[in-house]
């Protein structure tokens, strides 16, 4: 394989890295406002 | 140390950004694989970022289970003691010695290695006690499954071009990885769907069995014919010392993201438990008979993650 199509092998394991550390650190938000909604619910 | 967090973040993103400024631009070209070896500074990092936390759930763990009887407690502490010493002393032994030479470990290394058990876990049971032992403990699996998907996305990205495959059947690196994140993820499917009140005691038992994997993983490529590589540190390999300190430039910037996850992760944890109590006391307060059936629920539900 040429060092030019092999290089998009590189972007693609860089962006995978980081959808994946997004994807957690959304769904670590999403659990969060969850959290904050049952406690204003709580507090009426 | 909530005003802390947002400086915390912002310099980890400037140390993330530094080192992939490094791994893209001042780390030298490889002359065989070209610029795709530089995968390198992502994947190695998020293996050693997973282990190092399914290490740390270990210690918890253990430390969870043992704190739950006085004498349990005693001897779980001799008992590590005893491993640090013999860690220690072990590996200076001539023909162990000898060993460690073959297969190009330092004693030194493997002494120091050895020395992390005993202090990994008497710094946990010192500053985590009770309840934050599990909080812990599924904190540091969770984030630790995160790095290890990333281990295994970005392999077979690097494999393919480099070996032509995008994974080695039967390669035992690349199994035993994988075995390793299914033990770890249905340790997180076991605490989520399971309600018990033995849920924590079940899922610390399986984290300690499953930690067996780790050592299995890490040596898996030092004393078996593998396709993966040997390794970049010590075991003989080699590496060029400009790619080194930009690995390890790597490493400490992703070392300082887990940690600041993780410590949101903690935190969220804790809140969760506080919001699920107070929900409990609040039903079991509520006038009217539907109490009881309405805290047993909650108070069941306690052991989600």
């Amino acid at each position: 394989m040429n060092s030019a199509s092999a290089v998009k092998f590189l972007y693609a394991a860089y962006i995978a890295t980081w959808v994946v550390h997004a994807s957690y650190i959304g769904s670590l938000v999403r659990r969060y406002s969850r959290l904050r909604r049952q406690m204003k619910d709580m507090g009426k | 140390m909530k005003k802390a967090f947002p400086i915390l973040a912002v310099l980890t993103a400037l140390f993330l950004a530094y080192a992939f400024y490094q791994a893209m631009f001042i780390a030298p070209t490889d002359a065989l694989q070209g610029d795709v070896y530089r995968i390198i500074f992502y994947h190695v990092p998020s293996a050693w970022t997973a282990f190092l936390l399914f290490f740390i759930n270990f210690i918890a763990s253990v430390q969870y289970l043992a704190s739950a009887k006085p004498s349990s407690a005693r001897a779980a502490k001799w008992i590590v003691i005893a491993v640090g010493i013999i860690g220690v002393v072990v590996p200076f032994l001539p023909q162990v010695q000898q060993w460690l030479n073959t297969i190009g470990m330092y004693p030194s290394s493997a002494a120091t290695t050895a020395l992390m058990i005993p202090a990994a876990y008497f710094l946990v049971g010192k500053y985590f006690l009770g309840q934050d032992l599990d909080v812990l403990a599924v904190t540091a699996a969770e984030v630790g499954v995160v790095f290890c998907t990333i281990v295994l996305i970005t392999g077979p990205i690097w494999a393919r071009p480099v070996w032509g495959i995008w994974w080695a059947p039967g390669d035992i690196r690349l199994t035993s990885t994988l075995v390793l994140w299914l033990i770890y993820v249905s340790y997180l499917v076991l605490r989520h769907f399971s309600d018990g009140a033995q849920t924590q005691k079940l899922a610390a038992v399986l984290a300690v069995f499953g930690a067996l994997d780790i050592p299995l993983v890490y040596f898996s490529i030092w004393f078996f014919r593998t396709q993966h590589p040997q390794p970049v540190i010590g075991g003989g390999g080699s590496m060029d010392p400009r790619m080194l300190h930009v690995l390890l430039i790597s490493w400490m910037a992703f070392l300082c993201f887990a940690f600041l996850v993780c410590w949101a992760r903690f935190q969220l944890e804790k809140l969760r438990r506080e919001v699920e109590e107070a929900e409990a006391l609040e039903s079991l307060l509520e006038p009217g008979g539907s109490a009881g059936q309405t805290s047993k629920g909650k108070v069941l539900s306690r052991g989600r993650q």
